[in-house]
């Protein structure tokens, strides 16, 4: 295994793969919890330590579970994942316990986790799947950051607390539902932008390419004519 | 009329997918035309009335008495998964017409966070048994209805001049936030 093999899994999650601005997944907690950069962060780490266990877990008994109860024997080992990082943030973080209450349960039936463990772990070591998982996880993290970042600014006039411009001048709208939705669908408008943009540079320069090998065939030509 | 106010404050005032935010992938996943749309709503519908009466009993009759209400997630997925596998044998074999129609969305409905979500909710809203069937069917009848309102909006989208960034998900997004707001004015209903 190739160092460069395990950074390219890595970064696959956080660009290329990005779940929620490229793949969609896990639209559910990147709306409902993002009305503050704080419950972005919490939520982006349970997902991460969910995300990180479960696929090792399942990559090291791919081999031994028979295919047809593979999705039940994933689905339960995620619950009770989830189990454990309810009842930990009960006993330790129990304001964001609160904050955020509805959704920890439901980070069993994020799409994202079991995506992984079907699409990944199933099929890879336990390195490969540990290294996937962190880089997914951390994907996301930055997807819920920088939609909570936009809603909490511009809903409250605040990031993590701190009061940026004056809270008259904020508009509450961004923390409701129609915020959630305005602010993802013009921040995945804009990662299509540069994706396009990038899209677009490959391929004049590869029509570029194919143009010049055409003229140097046609230079060649005439020398021999 | 108690039981009114429930069934309105779940199929309207506090939509499923536009307050509550569950069940955003089906709704952006399967909502490009309106029969695919539909079919999902009436698959999602069924679990979501079963599975919150069975997750009702199984709470009630089982993890409470035994004192293990922190098994509720593990319980829950389990009764979902099976209820969707149950779902799936018994259509193959009575309607496969209707299994071919709704094949692809069935196995989905298990990661469908708008089941769990109204599984727990019966569960921290301490409803009755009448009052969680109430709920239930408000619920999946709001998941439907915008499902619908929304499906038909997207295959008008497909023919409007969009820039070619916007186009598909983030453009289905924009227009998400604005049925929203148009929800909110349902806030007075109840």
């Amino acid at each position: 295994m190739k160092s460069k093999e395990l950074f390219n899994i890595f970064t696959a999650g956080i660009f290329k793969e990005n779940p929620i601005f490229v793949l969609f997944l896990g639209m559910c907690p990147a709306l409902g919890v993002t009305t503050s950069v704080v419950n972005a962060i919490g939520m982006g780490v349970g997902v991460i330590f969910v995300l990180l266990l479960s696929n090792v877990i399942i990559s090291l008994i791919r081999n031994i579970v028979m295919d047809e109860i593979r999705i039940p024997v994933f689905i339960v080992i995620i619950a009770s994942l989830v189990t454990l990082l309810q009842m930990f943030m009960q006993a330790y973080t129990i304001e964001l316990y609160n904050s955020m209450k509805v959704f920890i349960p439901l980070i069993t039936v994020n799409c994202i986790i079991l995506g992984r463990a079907e699409a990944f772990a199933s099929k890879n070591g336990p390195v490969k799947s540990a290294i996937d998982g962190v880089g997914m996880g951390i994907g996301f993290m930055i997807g819920l950051f920088a939609i909570a970042f936009f809603r909490e600014l511009l809903g409250t006039g605040a990031i993590a607390g701190f009061q940026i411009f004056p809270a008259e001048f904020a508009i509450p709208v961004f923390t409701t539902a129609v915020g959630a939705f305005l602010t993802l669908g013009i921040l995945a408008g804009i990662a299509m932008v540069y994706s396009n943009h990038k899209k677009d540079v490959q391929e004049a320069l590869e029509k570029a390419a194919i143009a010049a090998k055409k003229a140097e065939a046609e230079a060649k030509k005439g020398e021999v004519a | 009329m108690e039981l009114f106010v429930i069934f309105m404050g779940a199929a309207l005032v506090n939509n499923i997918i536009l307050t509550q935010f569950l069940g955003i992938c089906p709704f952006l996943g399967v909502s490009k035309k309106s029969d695919q749309a539909i079919g999902m709503g009436a698959a999602v519908t069924f679990v979501i009335f079963i599975a919150s009466i069975l997750a009702y009993c199984i709470y009630t009759f089982v993890l409470v008495p035994l004192e293990i209400e922190y098994m509720q997630t593990i319980a829950f997925i389990l009764v979902i998964a099976s209820l969707v596998q149950f779902v799936e044998m018994v259509l193959k074999k009575y309607s496969p017409a209707l299994y071919k129609s709704l094949g692809v969305f069935l196995p989905l409905i298990t990661t469908n966070c708008a089941v769990l979500g109204t599984a727990n909710a019966v569960i921290t809203k301490e409803y009755s048994l009448p009052e969680t069937i109430v709920y239930a069917i408000g619920i999946s009848i709001g998941f439907t209805l915008v499902m619908y309102i929304f499906s038909t909006i997207r295959e008008k989208l497909e023919h409007a001049p969009i820039t070619r960034s916007f186009k598909g998900n983030p453009i289905a997004l924009i227009t998400a936030a604005i049925m929203a707001l148009a929800f909110f004015g349902l806030g007075g209903l109840v």
